[in-house]
């Protein structure tokens, strides 16, 4: 064994370790508040890593993506709830939430996929409003989705008589239900990961690359180009059912307005601002995109200590930025913070 | 029958309004090839300008037919700057860039548009003040107010304007050109720079115009006004044949009246079932039938590399 591998090994296991104790670090430094966010973190890294086999693998822009999230809470919330009056284990739903998100993937991706990329994003973005029409309005004929005041009393997960929702202790270590879920997110988002990695170096993973830089050529070498895209539409759209399931038994109560245009916006910004394509990346984007607004919050209070009175509602602020990140990335770092290795090694061949 | 009388006109006059928004996204997807989403929020920084203006100076006692120049005037002005300036600093550095980066910047632009007006004018509605009382009148059983009448004048007004302009002007023959090919346009002698800048300006300009007749139409304005008006705009540009002036015309048109008889009648259609709150859907049912069965639009002749 050499020393670099020695190292390697080390550092890894520091970040498991590291990752594993995350949640009472933070609590114990910033407060239980931040274990809730952190476990936010970790719902949008599955949803990122979602986008950016759609975005970043495939290159199609989806404007819509959180109507998959929503359908995935949705099937999660009306089967697990006293809304219908059933309450299906989470095993079951689960991965119902994602063949159903995977469904509605296609179902879009079908009949816009033979166009071009600007009318994909168009009709995403419609998707998604139309998907939030529908949630909205579903309570008539007979209530299907309770309208705008959404769905409460969502079942917690539950491993037979163990409930996330309750708090527990082990080993002299206090668990409570943020602490619970985010053992349970923090596997969902690490599997992600690995299918993410696993994917983006198998066939179908660089079909996608070739189909992204030049559709023309990729078909000429092949590939089913509409069956890769509908492929990369039903695979992101899992991930979005799975976070969407996840996040419908973490919160116990949904309504049309989590699922909004800006909500697609910013998981797109997480993408983007990691380095579309890199796995690394978009994780990166998703927790610091996460972690900023939050940090932003302090900025209402600062601003009245200082001033006098509150100029920028926070909230405000937060998009203000994302929409310059997303110019001031694409004018002067269109690749991300950390750019995809493929993009390093073009602009490396070229140069050299 | 009255009933049908009234949401065609109604129709007519909201798709008057979505016709012009639509010229701007046709205009620049024309010659650019980029859908400019921020054009449905410049419209609605012409909205908010215009009704700025109109508040002020109803405020200072001037009269009706002034106030309404002035606003429409000034709202012109702050949009075509802005356009300008959007096209300078945001789309022109990345023409030769990949397909999906004016793309993002775009909607980041959007973005940055809809955050700055909740900055400057708040997020709540912002009423119209009452100008002047719209005389009622009454067309093959339909009612129509003066105020109707004369936001469908103006904007067909606008739009044979428009289409005179591009067909025959020294400057429309120079975009035309640049339409087809901007590197051969440039070799002939045409700045393709000054065109595309001259039609960012000149849909901006429309646009703003489009959303001083929003604020007279509906009484209100709103941070968010643009993203709604914008996607249906968007929609009546490709039902139309998006990159041809005359189909954004009619295609503009074409949706308002749809949208209004689908809205008027979804109720006794489905048996109350489904009511008018669906109206914001059929926008996109019309815009993802017209990409599935007709996908150059309706007056568009090639499609291009829609590979």
């Amino acid at each position: 064994m050499n020393a670099a591998h020695w190292w390697r090994r080390t550092a890894w296991l520091v970040i498991v370790l590291l990752l594993l104790a995350a949640p009472f670090l933070i609590e114990a430094v910033l407060g239980r508040a931040w274990v809730r966010i952190a476990d936010v973190a970790l719902l949008f890294v599955m949803l990122a890593l979602g986008l950016n086999i759609v975005v970043g693998f495939a290159g199609l822009l989806d404007l819509g993506y959180i109507a998959f999230f929503a359908v995935g809470a949705y099937s999660y919330a009306l089967l697990a709830s006293p809304q219908l009056a059933v309450h299906w284990p989470f095993l079951v739903l689960l991965p119902l939430a994602a063949a159903v998100a995977a469904i509605f993937g296609i179902l879009l991706g079908a009949p816009t996929l033979r166009l071009r990329g600007d009318y994909l994003a168009i009709v995403t973005l419609g998707f998604g409003e139309i998907i939030r029409v529908f949630l909205n309005n579903l309570n008539r004929p007979f209530n299907l989705t309770n309208g705008p005041q959404g769905i409460t009393l969502i079942d917690p997960l539950q491993f037979g008589g163990f409930s996330l929702a309750q708090t527990h202790s082990l080993a002299g270590l206090t668990f409570t239900p943020v602490h619970s879920y985010y053992f349970v997110f923090l596997a969902c988002a690490v599997l992600s990961i690995v299918i993410s990695r696993r994917l983006e170096d198998s066939r179908i993973g660089r079909a996608w690359v070739a189909i992204r830089e030049d559709e023309l050529a990729a078909s000429a070498m092949g590939i089913n180009t509409r069956n890769m895209k509908l492929l990369a539409f039903a695979m992101g759209a899992t991930f979005g059912g799975v976070a969407g399931g996840l996040f419908s038994s973490f919160q116990g109560f949904i309504s049309p307005e989590s699922f909004q245009l800006l909500d697609s916006i910013m998981v797109l910004c997480m993408v983007v601002l990691g380095g579309m394509g890199n796995v690394t990346g978009v994780v990166l984007g998703a927790v610091l995109l996460t972690a900023l607004p939050e940090a932003l919050r302090y900025i209402g209070p600062l601003q009245q200590r200082w001033f006098g009175e509150v100029f920028i509602d926070p909230s405000d602020l937060r998009m203000l930025l994302f929409g310059l990140a997303l110019v001031l990335m694409m004018l002067f770092r269109p690749a991300g913070i950390l750019p995809a290795r493929r993009r390093v090694m073009e602009k490396r061949h070229a140069a050299g | 029958m009255e009933i049908f009388a009234q949401q065609i006109v109604n129709g007519l006059v909201l798709g008057s309004i979505y016709a012009l928004v639509a010229l701007g996204y046709t205009m620049v997807y024309g010659i650019l090839g980029l859908i400019n989403f921020a054009h449905g929020d410049i419209t609605m920084i012409g909205a908010l300008v215009s009704l700025t203006f109109i508040q002020l100076l109803v405020a200072a006692g001037v009269p009706p037919a002034a106030v309404l120049l002035l606003a429409g005037c000034g709202a012109m002005l702050v949009c075509a700057v802005l356009g300008l300036t959007i096209e300078r600093v945001a789309y022109r550095p990345l023409r030769r860039a990949p397909r999906l980066a004016p793309l993002i910047t775009a909607i980041g632009v959007s973005i940055l548009l809809q955050y700055s007006a909740a900055l400057i004018w708040g997020k709540q509605y912002i009423a119209l003040p009452a100008i002047v009382e719209p005389l009622q009148f009454t067309v093959f059983g339909a009612q129509l107010t003066s105020l109707q009448a004369a936001i469908f004048l103006l904007a067909c007004l606008i739009m044979a304007g428009l289409l005179w302009f591009i067909k025959s002007s020294r400057m429309g023959r120079a975009m035309r050109a640049t339409e087809q090919n901007p590197d051969v346009a440039g070799l002939m002698g045409v700045n393709t720079n000054t065109v595309i800048a001259f039609t960012f300006l000149l849909g901006s300009a429309i646009g703003a115009i489009a959303g001083l007749m929003v604020v007279l139409y509906y009484g209100i304005g709103h941070y968010f006004m643009g993203f709604m008006l914008g996607l249906k705009a968007f929609t009546a540009a490709v039902l139309g044949g998006i990159g041809n002036v005359g189909g954004a015309v009619l295609g503009g048109l074409l949706l308002g009246v749809i949208e209004s008889l689908a809205a008027g009648y979804i109720g006794d259609l489905t048996g109350g079932v489904l009511g008018s709150n669906y109206r914001d859907v059929f926008a996109f049912l019309v815009l993802i039938l017209v990409l599935v069965l007709r996908p150059s639009g309706l007056l568009g002749q090639h499609s291009g590399d829609r590979a």
